[in-house]
């Protein structure tokens, strides 16, 4: 049987699932972040699995730019974890409720 | 010469201006003196004006001047503008003339009062809306006099407002006034709806239907209840005597209160074609007058009796009004203007002598001690008790022959009202001027009206000079004049022929065919007023056999008719104490609903506010599951919009 | 000879599309329930390697050289980095979850959204309209299909986010950095005032004293902790808190000019 395109996209969804799940389960932040670039990669497979369906490269020219921006998302990101970690190590996500009404 | 009619309201108008800016400077007693000259100026005024309409012919007697355009817009179009024609100028007449009598009798009797200039600013802008009130050429236009003439007696009654009872008393009169002013008020509605115009003149010659004739008429008639106190709206004339005797002379017995008559007199066409509220009016007339007059029997009261007394006279008037008899009312009006006016001068000039005591009972024998007075006085008696030559005689008996061309129960309702006044009158005149002399063991009268007096009362009694003392001329001048004009003022509409109907043929073609011109045989004439004459010397000897001898007779005196019916208490239980509920009911709503809603939509706010404060935990994780929840929600809305 | 050769080609590209994923997803299931974060991440550049091969049997094979080397060989790499620095590899009990129904309620959600993906995935999403922007296949290979669309009709794109990442880099420096970078005022204030009378230095250290909730905020720290307080303490580098203020407040043109 042919390998047609809803296979990888029902592969992707899984996988934007299971990265969705794991980012509200998780507490510690860098695993969450973890998994919020198992979401992205979920999408970037989409664009490719659509990108050879239609026989079009604008699929994977988006998913260049995804990469490039979750390359320079995951540096700032970092970047505040460093920042919040000088404060007290070993914080978690559940740590920062300041935002509680 | 007819121009001179803008001068009449103008004089008293320009009295108030400069009253109004220079009178505390000008002080007693040149702030009377202005007064009193602007309201001579008007008298002038308007017998050149009188001179004026006399030169033109009879039935043209109708002159329209128009000041300027008021209102002008759509379909309504009213102008400030005066109208000249006999009905007008004798009401100007008197009022001009006896207002400015009674100003110059102001300027001794206010004498000595810390708001003197204040007082004739009143009195003034009175005469200025009394004027406008029956010179005005359309309904609008005598409104505004109206409510003017309302305002200022709310003015005057309540001008020593020190006193708890006078400012009561005011507030009185202006909210009963005012239930009249809605009848007045919707009778313009209604007029202007069928009519089209608020003019008298369109409104007279308007063929109108039965049914709207009639709402008119008795519209007209309850605005002249509330102004002319007559049942059940005359509670509050003889509240109305707290205030200066002039101001009840002036205003409560010869020109305010008989504006309701003279409304209805110039709308006498519109009356003419609603029969069943001529009837009303009769009626109502007739049983004010008896009412009246039973209550008069037992004051005690020297100005409650007058005032009970022009309630009773009034509905004589109404009654002429219910009959047809225009001509007769006006004549009545005039005369009763003159020994009303009279009799309350007088009264006033027994006050002022007796240091403010009003209560007839602690009077006595005052002829000897105040002559010109008492003269007078009894003059004014003679008059209104309808003895004949004096005036009240011819125009009451006109008045009750028309009434028994009516209706001879109403004829015989005016008889007994007419024995009674001839009664009370008796009764007042012996008491206060004959007898023993009793105020000499009285204390003092407690009405003190103002503090002076009161020091001067004070210095009379140390200096031993207790016993009463005549009025000064400007007083008792205006008194002469007046008693000079109750004695012959017959001579204006004598029923014995035609030249000698004076005021019939002048007034005639106002009222045109208004006015029911029963031709009554002269025996019917005479036999009616050889009744009305027995019936009057009948009370006076009642009164003289009663009274003579002893001024304590509680038998003649029932309790019912000294609380006046209990009318005070009966219109407090029904209206004013529901009225009151209301009030409290619609305080408790607005404070518990309406506060009540407005706090509860602030509660709510908060409540709410509270309860949804638990979504916002502070935890990311939280939001995101928040955040997952609604993108699945929105998938599942676009799942079931392309599957379902 | 030709539907064999399809044939095979079809169950070769079956076989690859299983294998990449179970690898995918194992890994994607090994970063969600790993206690460890170290392990985390380790599991994650397997998933990374899974999208790689799916990538490579897409024919996107520019993409996944780039997937390899950017995603599993830099930004994993940072994350173990930072993972070492911040000595964050403690392992955080999975049991525990301090927030209720939180964890039953993201697995229901995450299933029923999955289910509508589903769901929507077998409708005709796509207008079908091919090679919108270029196609795909074609003489050159991916690389050069790719490169010509990159910079000719997305060069603005490209542009931008080289202007990101440059600005993705000078954030990551400033939040960074170590607080103790501004220069010590205080020699500055004792040297510059030594002719100056005491009232003026108490004065001078009152402003700075009142001016510490700003400097403080400058740095960019999270509010979270009364910052004021660790601040004031960080800032001062340990030095003993400036007396308290007896003198009225002297004017702002001395204090002031020094600070800036």
């Amino acid at each position: 049987m042919t390998v047609g395109v809803e296979w990888y996209l029902t592969l992707a969804a899984a996988l934007f699932t299971i990265g969705a799940v794991g980012l509200l389960v998780r507490r510690n932040v860098l695993v969450m972040f973890m998994c919020v670039e198992l979401m992205l990669n979920a999408v970037n497979l989409t664009f490719v699995s659509f990108a050879r369906d239609l026989n079009d490269i604008g699929g994977q020219a988006l998913v260049f730019f995804v990469m490039v921006v979750a390359a320079a998302e995951v540096v700032v990101g970092l970047g505040v974890i460093v920042a919040i970690f000088r404060r007290r190590a070993g914080a978690t996500a559940d740590d920062l409720h300041v935002l509680k009404g | 010469m007819l121009d001179a009619a803008v001068l009449i309201p103008l004089f008293p108008l320009a009295g108030f201006a400069t009253l109004l800016v220079f009178g505390r400077r000008l002080g007693d007693p040149l702030a009377g003196w202005v007064a009193t000259a602007a309201m001579g100026g008007a008298f002038i005024s308007a017998c050149v004006t009188f001179a004026g309409l006399l030169e033109v012919e009879g039935h043209d007697r109708h002159d329209v001047q128009t000041l300027f355009t008021w209102i002008h817009t759509g379909p309504l179009d009213v102008d400030a503008s005066l109208l000249v024609d006999p009905l007008s100028i004798t009401m100007a007449l008197f009022v001009t003339g006896v207002g400015a009598l009674i100003h110059l009798y102001s300027v001794g009797y206010m004498h000595g009062d810390p708001r003197y200039s204040k007082f004739f600013v009143y009195l003034n802008l009175f005469a200025f809306s009394m004027l406008i009130l029956v010179l005005g050429s359309n309904m609008l236009v005598s409104f505004l006099g109206w409510e003017g003439v309302g305002a200022c007696s709310y003015l005057l009654i309540s001008f020593w407002f020190e006193r708890k009872t006078a400012a009561t008393a005011g507030k009185k009169a202006f909210v009963t006034n005012r239930i009249g002013d809605v009848g007045f008020l919707l009778a313009m509605f209604l007029v202007f709806q069928t009519v089209g115009s608020l003019d008298f003149a369109d409104l007279n010659e308007a063929s109108l239907a039965a049914g709207t004739a009639t709402a008119i008429a008795l519209l007209l008639f309850l605005g002249a209840c509330g102004k002319s106190a007559q049942l059940p709206l005359y509670v509050w004339l003889p509240d109305a005597m707290e205030g200066p005797t002039p101001v009840s002379a002036l205003i409560h017995a010869a020109t305010m209160v008989t504006a309701g008559v003279y409304l209805m007199a110039r709308t006498a066409p519109v009356l003419a074609q609603a029969p069943d509220a001529a009837t009303v009016v009769a009626v109502v007339g007739a049983l004010t007058a008896l009412v009246a007059a039973t209550i008069a029997c037992a004051q005690n009261d020297i100005k409650k009796v007058l005032a009970y007394s022009t309630i009773s006279q009034l509905g004589f008037m109404f009654l002429a009004v219910g009959s047809g008899a225009y001509v007769a009312a006006i004549f009545h009006m005039v005369t009763h203007a003159f020994f009303k006016a009279l009799l309350f001068l007088g009264a006033g000039s027994v006050i002022h002598g007796l240091h403010h005591e009003q209560d007839m009972k602690r009077m006595g024998g005052l002829r000897k001690f105040m002559p010109v007075t008492a003269a007078t006085f009894i003059v004014g008696w003679l008059a209104i008790a309808g003895i004949p030559p004096f005036a009240g005689f011819w125009s009451k008996d006109d008045i009750l022959l028309a009434a028994f061309h009516k209706s001879p129960v109403l004829w015989a309702i005016g008889i007994v009202a007419a024995l009674l006044t001839a009664y009370y009158m008796t009764r007042q005149v012996i008491l206060v001027f004959f007898g023993d002399e009793r105020w000499r063991n009285a204390p003092h009268g407690d009405h003190v009206e103002d503090a002076e007096e009161a020091q001067h009362a004070a210095d009379e009694i140390a200096r031993g000079a207790q016993e009463p003392h005549e009025s000064p001329w400007v007083m008792t001048a205006p008194l002469v004049v007046l008693a000079a004009l109750a004695a012959i003022g017959g001579g204006l509409n004598l029923p014995f022929g035609h030249q000698f109907e004076v005021l019939h043929n002048f007034l005639h073609p106002v009222f045109g065919e208004a006015l029911v011109d029963n031709d009554s045989s002269g025996v019917l004439i005479l036999t009616l007023a050889v009744l009305a004459v027995a019936g009057a010397v009948g009370g006076l000897l009642a009164a003289r056999g009663s009274w003579w001898t002893s001024a304590d007779r509680p038998s003649l005196e029932p309790r019912i008719l000294q609380r006046a019916y209990a009318a005070d208490e009966i219109v407090d239980a029904v209206v004013v104490r529901p009225g009151r509920a209301v009030a409290d009911a619609a305080a408790m709503v607005d404070s518990r609903a309406i506060d009540g809603a407005v706090d509860g939509v602030a509660a709510l706010a908060q409540a709410s506010g509270q309860r949804l404060r638990v979504a916002q935990t502070g935890y990311v994780r939280n939001y995101a599951l928040l955040i997952a929840a609604g993108t699945a929600a929105t998938l599942a809305w676009v799942v079931f919009r392309t599957i379902g | 000879m030709e539907p064999t050769l399809a044939l095979a080609a079809t169950k070769v590209d079956a076989l690859t599309f299983v294998l990449s994923a179970v690898i995918i997803l194992s890994g994607a299931l090994g970063v969600v329930l790993a206690r460890n974060p170290v392990h985390a991440a380790l599991m994650l550049v397997q998933t990374l390697f899974g999208v790689a091969v799916a990538f490579v049997a897409q024919g996107a094979h520019f993409l996944a050289a780039v997937q390899v080397i950017v995603y599993a060989g830099a930004i994993v790499v940072l994350f173990l980095f930072v993972i070492m620095l911040l000595g964050v590899d403690s392992e955080e009990s999975i049991e525990a979850e301090p927030l209720r129904n939180q964890r039953p309620l993201a697995v229901i959600l995450g299933l029923i959204a999955l289910a509508e993906l589903l769901l929507l995935g077998r409708q005709d999403w796509a207008t079908g309209a091919p090679s919108v922007v270029a196609p795909l296949t074609g003489p050159a290979a991916n690389i050069e299909q790719l490169a010509r669309v990159l910079f000719t009709r997305y060069l603005f794109a490209f542009e931008a986010t080289s202007v990101l990442l440059v600005i993705a880099v000078v954030a990551a420096v400033s939040l960074a950095r170590r607080a103790s970078a501004e220069p010590d005022l205080d020699a500055d204030i004792i040297e510059s005032s030594a002719a100056e009378d005491a009232a003026n230095l108490e004065a001078a250290v009152t402003e700075r004293q009142g001016r510490e909730p700003e400097v403080t905020e400058q740095q960019g720290r999270e509010g979270e902790v009364a910052a004021v307080g660790v601040g004031r303490g960080l800032a001062n580098g340990g030095e003993p808190p400036p007396p308290a203020p007896e003198a009225p407040p002297a004017p702002e043109a001395p204090a002031g000019g020094i600070e800036k």
